[in-house]
């Protein structure tokens, strides 16, 4: 079986124990609402947006190290990027997750979305259970950019 | 009651699954307020019953149909043993004790309650005494009133009857899923009855694990799940006194459950059959008589007595070694409580240490155990659950403490 080391990497850890951007953004900032029916968590997404950019984030709620994490990754990845690039970044990290795309059909990885510290959810992977962990943030992310 | 200890190493050999070993090291497997492993005598029966005697039930003439239905209707008379009924028709066979509570309130209490009438339900309750409580709630306007909780995990019931007051029925838990509490049930059902209430008890976690009497009780319905009583899936049961059974509207319509169908409608065959619409779960039934009869050989006194001194062992245990680093949720008089801990440990997210207890093949519950209002109540998102039953002993408990030291090693702050 794949060893917890393959899960818990050092820099996942990190951004449990300090997780950034968090707090909330006030209106008309986008808030949505994630919930992992399994286990109970929350996260709440604060997403702004101006023009074409995301020029903030905020996460909120309560999760696991590897929700928590996730959603602490994806703020610092995400913010000051085009929307397009964030579109295309959920999908390269879903891709990772082995999460198929909406016909069913794997994602090809994209190699020019960069994942950088976002890679060391990779192991996450080998422990089926916990994917609904790590993309939680991310379904969230989505819901939150159809309202903005 | 005089008890006799079990047996406990004799047991396990009972339970195939308990001699399995991942990655070289033995299952502890504590999570059987979730589901139970199964005994040697249920596997056997419903195996013996498949090779041999399974055939459709209560509609061919045939010799081998006969047989079938003889083994199925003789489970039904162990439940009824087990649980003390009077008449095995009490009893029906449903999915499991979810559709059993699905049934109480699809059948008697759209029967019997209307807009402004009031259900009384506790913040203890599991998801299925919730929700189709509300479900009704929303297409009705019932009224759902709480019983709450007092600080150790037990009911609060200084205000019970003045929340029965009008009420049509009282729907509570005998034993919480989270925090191990046993509610006075022959109390409750005397202050539902006083109101002119009828008295529902969720059976679900009690019934595996302590001597049930519904005649001593004095309830008016019980429903509870074979899995979780060393039967398999796929078969529950709701048992009901006769004249409220009787008087009650069929539940699922189909085969089986009628007397006769006409072009214009039609009449419904007499208790039980009358609440098994279809195919019932034939070789379930057969499994959970057997799992009955298993649990009757051993004791049901003798088994709750082996997990009170389990649960005693496992508070000693986790308290001494972790102080107040572990949050151990429910009543600590042992009276009043199962075997079953929620727990929290050193801030450690529930799904966190539910990763790392697996590494020792410790099997716990990681989550919001399907009552996400007493969640709320108790101020946490999730607990991890750790549920003892009749073939865990002292060595488990002594593997949990060595994991949730690893627990601390990984996700020291």
């Amino acid at each position: 079986m794949p060893g917890l080391e393959d899960l818990y990497r050092e820099i996942i850890l990190d951004h449990h124990r300090n997780p950034r951007n968090r707090g909330d953004l006030p209106p008309p900032a986008a808030h949505a609402v994630g919930h992992n029916p399994l286990c109970g968590d929350e996260i709440d997404i604060y997403l702004a947006v101006e023009g074409d950019v995301v020029s903030d984030v905020k996460v909120g709620g309560q999760g696991c190290s590897i929700s928590q994490s996730s959603a602490s990754m994806m703020s610092q990845a995400v913010k000051g990027k085009p929307v397009a690039e964030v579109r295309a970044l959920v999908r390269r990290f879903k891709g990772m997750m082995s999460i198929p795309d909406d016909d069913g059909n794997p994602i090809e990885p994209d190699t020019s979305v960069a994942l950088g510290d976002l890679e060391a959810l990779q192991g996450v992977v080998k422990f089926p259970v916990r994917i609904k962990c790590a993309t939680l943030a991310w379904n969230t992310l989505l819901e939150a950019l159809e309202q903005a | 009651m005089t008890t006799t200890p079990l047996d406990v190493r004799a047991l396990r050999e009972q339970f195939p699954v308990l001699s399995r070993q991942i990655d070289g090291q033995p299952l502890v497997y504590l999570d059987s307020a979730n589901t139970s492993q199964k005994p040697l005598a249920v596997i056997e029966a419903m195996d013996s019953f498949l090779r041999t005697s399974y055939a459709p039930i209560n509609r061919s003439a045939y010799r081998l149909a006969a047989e079938a239905t003889d083994a199925y209707e003789g489970a039904r008379s162990d439940v009824r043993r087990f649980i003390n009924a009077r008449r095995d028709h009490e009893v029906v066979f449903t999915k499991n004790a979810t559709e059993s509570l699905n049934l109480v309130v699809q059948t008697w209490a759209r029967a019997n309650m209307a807009a402004g009438d009031a259900v009384v339900l506790t913040h203890m309750e599991h998801h299925a005494n919730i929700v189709p409580w509300q479900m009704l709630a929303a297409e009705r306007g019932i009224e759902i009133r709480w019983v709450p909780l007092a600080d150790d995990g037990q009911l609060d019931l200084t205000d019970l009857p003045r929340l029965l007051e009008g009420a049509k029925a009282f729907s509570f838990t005998a034993m919480s899923n989270v925090l191990g509490t046993i509610t006075p049930v022959a109390e409750l059902v005397r202050a539902a009855h006083a109101a002119g209430a009828v008295a529902i008890v969720d059976g679900c976690q009690y019934v595996p694990h302590n001597v049930t009497d519904v005649q001593a009780w004095d309830a008016d319905f019980l429903s509870f799940s074979s899995h979780k009583m060393c039967g398999p899936s796929g078969i529950g049961v709701l048992w009901g006194r006769e004249e409220l059974l009787d008087a009650m509207p069929p539940f699922l319509g189909g085969g089986n459950m009628i007397a006769d169908v006409r072009l214009d409608g039609f009449t419904t065959a007499p208790l039980p059959a009358k609440f098994e619409a279809g195919t019932p779960p034939i070789t379930e039934a057969i499994g959970l008589g057997a799992a009955v009869r298993f649990l009757e050989s051993l004791g049901m006194a003798n088994v709750r007595r082996h997990e009170v001194e389990m649960a005693e062992h496992a508070t000693r245990t986790l308290t001494e070694r972790f102080g107040d680093d572990i949050q151990l949720h429910g009543p600590r008089n042992l009276e009043v409580r199962g075997a079953t801990f929620s727990f929290g440990f050193r801030g450690i997210h529930p799904h966190d240490l539910s990763q790392v207890l697996d590494q020792r093949n410790v099997c716990v519950r990681a989550g919001h155990h399907c009552a996400k209002p007493l969640m709320r109540l108790l101020g946490v998102n999730a607990t991890a659950r750790a549920s003892f039953y009749l073939y865990n002993d002292h060595d488990d408990v002594e593997v949990l403490a060595e994991a949730l030291d690893s627990a601390s090693d990984i996700f020291a702050f």
